[in-house]
């Protein structure tokens, strides 16, 4: 029997009436980090398509970064979904018989095609050549692992080397749109559900993959500076302008695409809305605060004065550095409010529920935080082994 | 040095090999788990036995459920012996069926109550003078035909049985929460122990062998009945024949087969 004192701690602070099934949140942090964690994934892989595909060279720096962060989160964006099922040791059921009406269950095989075919594949092409060249310079293990990696292909002559960037090329168009069903579905899995007013809507799909473009691009813009000062080398203020030149405009359709959504709930003014409007003022400090105004508001008027007028050099460092850490928070305060907001209130329109994060357990903060360190574990390995600095560049 | 023919071959391997894998792999797919695996193959079979337990063509039967809000007295004599029938957890966390008390007051505020389901009765918690209207409604799982429940379960552990009957198989359900989510009426949870999901079977196992459900055998008013849809005598097609019977949340168009007598609109 699992610890329920937690249970009774929230039956005395129910607020109204709620179905007697509906105390206990069902979705805990866990499950905010999923929509999280894919996000940023797909957001990086956007910026990274942005480089390759569109060439724009300001990005350039970014490329490698992005790709190996998207790589590294991706690795871990179905750990959370794991961890909190209740038979946990039962997840592949969801592969191996998948229930073709689950949104849920049709994610697995989008998760899998875009981690297998288009990520794998995009940084195989793009690192091959360069793991034949690093397998002839090292020695013992490493040599053997790089030869492995390369699967046997070792010719880098230039018509080789260009069928890699073809072939490369070709992925990138190809993962563009699996970026966006990634995680418009994810928006799905969640906008589908026809209970709950709250997440219930067509536009969350939509919402979701600006959301999920604004977090990567953050996380890029983020990642890309901590790692240029560790390596002490100089800061592209070029590539910085570019990337938030981007997060602003991505950002703007973004604050759009949600105002119209709550616009529309405030004008139609359906059966839900008054305990909608109740939720909102419950969820005062992750929506108005964090996402509203920290996450997008602060950002889009700074990145807007900059597109006008340039401060001096450092300034920009300093803003965009904090920018991109206010825009991360803003993005998973969003997810709180879609994934706990919506289970605050009770499907009977009547009453609230609460929840409290406890640090222990298994659907604990601490899990939580494990999993979010984890892809930076994973990327501080791959820009070792894969770093993007000793490639050879044409 | 190789030769382009050579390179041109070691392509061609490669990608031979790569295809022949990946086909492979997604092979794995398309056939059941416990035959790839060579396991037990219980699990599969147990949603199969639903029919052979019903020992009858699907074609025969078609349950639902007829609640008469006018008769129920809110003793919560139903949310009991669902407990004691079902082993449901005895915390006050977990029901498969339970009894709200409406009160609507003087100032059209509405007051909604249902402590511990109503296992230990419901007693008028507003003053007299207070009150304009008050009732009791029993809920319990409504068996939607279009039931988003099971529409959402990812590995199909919950089904709509071939009598109509919201089952799940609790050794393949991976107690993910999304059918909790996608139930509009709040009839599903956890169960603490199994972690699955748990919900009410609609008393299969008795109803099978012509047995009331123990919630409507136990109504000391009549207020609960069920029956067979597709049975045009039947005590339920009687009772939605006799009364002006409604569904909750009609437009969410689930296919409910909880037929109430004298819903008020509050209900939600």
């Amino acid at each position: 029997m699992e610890n329920i004192e937690h249970l009774y701690r929230a039956l005395s602070q129910v607020d109204g009436y709620i179905y007697p099934n509906e105390i206990e949140l069902r979705w805990s942090i866990l499950i905010v980090l999923y929509p999280f964690i894919t996000g940023l994934v797909a957001g990086a892989f956007i910026l990274a398509s942005l480089n390759r595909v569109f060439n724009v060279k300001a990005l350039k720096p970014t490329y490698e970064i992005s790709l190996l962060a998207a790589f590294s989160f991706m690795c871990v964006a179905t750990m959370p979904l794991i961890f909190h099922l209740g038979q946990p040791f039962r997840f592949y059921e969801i592969m191996m018989t998948p229930h073709l009406t689950s949104a849920m269950a049709i994610f697995g095989f989008v998760y899998l095609w875009y981690l297998m075919v288009v990520l794998l594949l995009e940084i195989y092409f793009d690192y091959r050549r360069d793991m034949v060249l690093w397998s002839n310079e090292k020695k013992g293990l490493l040599r053997i692992v790089y030869r492995m990696l390369t699967l046997g292909v070792y010719d880098v002559s230039p018509k080789a080397v260009k069928w890699d960037e073809k072939i490369g090329y070709f992925i990138t168009v190809v993962g563009i749109p699996s970026a966006f069903m990634l995680h418009g579905y994810v928006g799905f899995i969640f906008g589908s559900v026809k209970a709950n007013p709250w997440w219930n809507s067509v536009m969350m799909p939509v919402i979701f993959l600006f959301s999920a473009m604004v977090s990567g691009i953050a996380l890029v813009l983020f990642l890309y500076m901590v790692i240029t000062w560790i390596r002490k080398q100089k800061l592209d203020l070029e590539c910085l302008d570019a990337i938030g030149k981007y997060l602003f405009y991505i950002l703007i359709i973004d604050f759009t695409l949600e105002s119209l959504d709550q616009i529309h709930r405030i004008y139609v003014a359906e059966e839900s809305f008054d305990i909608i409007s109740i939720l909102t003022t419950k969820l005062f400090l992750t929506l108005t605060i964090g996402q509203v105004l920290l996450g997008t508001l602060v950002p889009l008027v700074t990145l807007g004065y900059f597109q006008f007028h340039k401060p001096k050099a450092i300034i920009r460092k300093v803003v965009y550095f904090t920018l991109s850490i206010l825009v991360l928070i803003g993005i998973f305060c969003m997810r709180w409010n879609v994934v706990i907001g919506g289970q605050l209130f009770s499907k009977s329109f009547l009453g609230f529920t609460t929840y409290k994060t406890s640090f222990l357990g298994g659907e604990g903060l601490g899990i939580a935080i494990i999993l979010l360190i984890i892809p930076f574990l994973i990327l501080a390995f791959l820009l070792w082994f894969l770093p993007p600095w000793k490639k050879v560049h044409d | 040095m190789e030769t382009d023919q050579n390179k041109n071959k070691s392509r061609r391997d490669f990608l031979i090999t790569t295809t022949a894998l990946a086909g492979g792999f997604a092979s794995l797919f398309l056939l059941k788990p416990f035959k790839v695996l060579g396991g037990d193959t219980t699990d599969v079979v147990a949603a199969k036995d639903v029919k052979k337990l019903a020992g009858r063509p699907k074609e025969d039967h078609w349950f639902g459920f007829g609640f008469d809000n006018s008769l129920c007295i809110g003793c919560g004599s139903c949310a009991k012996a669902c407990k004691a029938e079902n082993n449901v957890p005895k915390e006050p966390f977990y029901f498969r069926t339970w009894v709200e008390q409406y009160v609507v007051k003087n100032d059209e505020t509405i007051k909604v109550d249902s402590p511990n389901g109503a296992i230990d009765g419901l007693k008028q918690s507003v003053d007299d003078k207070e009150v304009f209207k008050a009732f009791f409604v029993p809920k319990t799982c409504n068996h939607c035909y279009k039931s988003p429940c099971t529409q959402v379960c990812p590995v199909g552990a919950t089904f709509v049985s071939p009598e109509g009957v919201v089952l799940v198989d609790e050794k393949y359900c991976v107690g993910c929460g999304y059918c909790v989510q996608a139930c509009p009426y709040g009839c599903r949870y956890i169960h603490p122990v199994k972690h699955t999901v748990d919900k009410c079977t609609l008393c299969y196992h008795r109803i099978m062998q012509g047995t009331a459900p123990a919630c409507v055998d136990v109504c000391p008013t009549g207020a609960r009945t069920y029956g067979d849809l597709r049975d045009k005598t039947g005590s339920l097609v009687m009772f939605i024949k006799n009364h002006k019977c409604r569904v909750l949340k009609p437009h969410l168009n689930t296919g409910s087969k909880l037929f109430y007598n004298d819903l008020a609109e509050e209900v939600r």
